[in-house]
């Protein structure tokens, strides 16, 4: 049943947001932190363990990857909702804070693999 | 004519999916043509979105982009935060577990490498461009990370609009560069095995850059950079509002 596969991700967004809030209540932040990490990480451990009982069934899985593909549109619903005016004002930070730490990631990348993968070329 | 003004005004979000839709086509056939698929359609479509929200200020001298449009208001519906937080925690749904478990510390270590570099560059930056408030630092180093976590963030923090659609726009420019730059530097950087792809899924996390680099360097790289890639949004979602807010407030 599709609905069960949207029921268990809703359930965990709902958990994992209220861990969010009680984590924020419980540091002090009046926000919401990391509900949608531990909404994911509840999303996971849910389906994971239906896995091993057997009991995902595809119409299932496809009730959550119908809202997993809506995430670009979303993103992109989200673009256009927002005050873009003001931010065009600082243009080029946009631009420099874009891609300067792309470059910095392609330049520290190769140390990573040859510091925590020593295996990697052999 | 009316009726159907009326019509949209009673079903706005249903009317949204039709702008989105609209808007995704032109974003893809400017991808296939303009940019002759060297830019994700995606990508390009945000960028629309974005123009749309300039717009939308432009003309209602509103602060919710196109949404102020009473025609448009159901943008706004499907792009809020309900909509948004339940579409990205789905995507947790690509992740799977076992290829995980391979990646293990490879894909972890890489994971927080990338996440804290991101933010420490991007917080960088928007400090030497004389931002001093530890709200809007810590949302442009999210924004840094990716547009998902720097929207996120900014919504915990108490971020103003400005400084949210900023955020985006740095994680689109990210994207952008990913796509661009992965298969331009990949033989250089070493980037050629499913356990290279799993730390460079990692390190870059903008799910559709790398998976839109990936594919152009080696389609068979994709699933293993999308398996990091998809962490890195989760995580930096979990670690900029909180942990690393709570370190910028010791500054700022």
């Amino acid at each position: 049943m599709t609905i069960y596969g949207v029921a268990l991700l809703a359930l965990a967004f709902i958990l994992g947001q209220w861990v969010g809030l009680l984590l924020g209540d419980w540091l002090g932040i009046q926000a919401n932190v990391g509900g949608v990490g531990f909404a994911m990480i509840f999303l996971m451990l849910g389906k994971e363990w239906l896995v091993q009982k057997n009991q995902m069934s595809p119409e299932m899985t496809g009730g959550i990857a119908f809202w997993s593909k809506m995430y670009i549109p979303v993103v992109i619903a989200m673009a256009a909702s927002l005050n873009v005016k003001s931010a065009v004002s600082s243009g080029s930070l946009a631009l420099i804070a874009g891609i300067i730490p792309v470059l910095a990631g392609f330049l520290i990348f190769p140390w990573i693999m040859k510091k925590f993968h020593p295996r990697h070329h052999g | 004519m009316d009726k159907l003004v009326e019509l949209i005004g009673k079903n706005g979000l249903i009317f949204g999916f039709v702008v989105i839709g609209f808007v995704f086509i032109i974003g893809d056939i400017l991808s296939k043509t303009v940019f002759r698929s060297k830019i994700p359609g995606s990508a390009v479509s945000i960028f629309l979105g974005l123009v749309l929200g300039y717009l939308g200020g432009l003309w209602t001298d509103g602060e919710k982009g196109i949404s102020d449009l009473s025609l448009f208001a159901g943008v706004g519906i499907l792009g809020g935060s309900m909509f948004r937080d339940f579409t990205i925690v789905a995507t947790a749904l690509g992740a799977n577990l076992e290829l995980i478990r391979k990646a293990g510390w490879l894909g972890l270590v890489s994971l927080l490498i990338g996440i804290i570099l991101f933010f420490i560059l991007g917080v960088s930056i928007a400090f030497a461009w004389g931002i001093r408030d530890a709200a809007s630092l810590c949302t442009i180093g999210a924004g840094a990370c990716t547009y998902i976590v720097g929207p996120i963030t900014g919504a915990a923090v108490g971020a103003s609009s400005e400084v949210i659609a900023l955020s985006i726009a740095i994680g689109v420019v990210k994207t952008i560069a990913v796509t661009i730059f992965t298969p331009i530097a990949a033989n250089k950087i070493g980037l050629f095995s499913p356990e290279s792809a799993m730390a460079f899924g990692g390190i870059m996390g903008t799910s559709s850059g790398v998976a839109a680099g990936l594919a152009a360097t080696d389609p068979k790289l994709v699933p293993y950079g999308a398996v990091t890639a998809t962490f890195y949004t989760g995580v930096g979602c979990l670690l900029c509002p909180s942990l690393f807010y709570l370190i910028l407030t010791f500054f700022f």
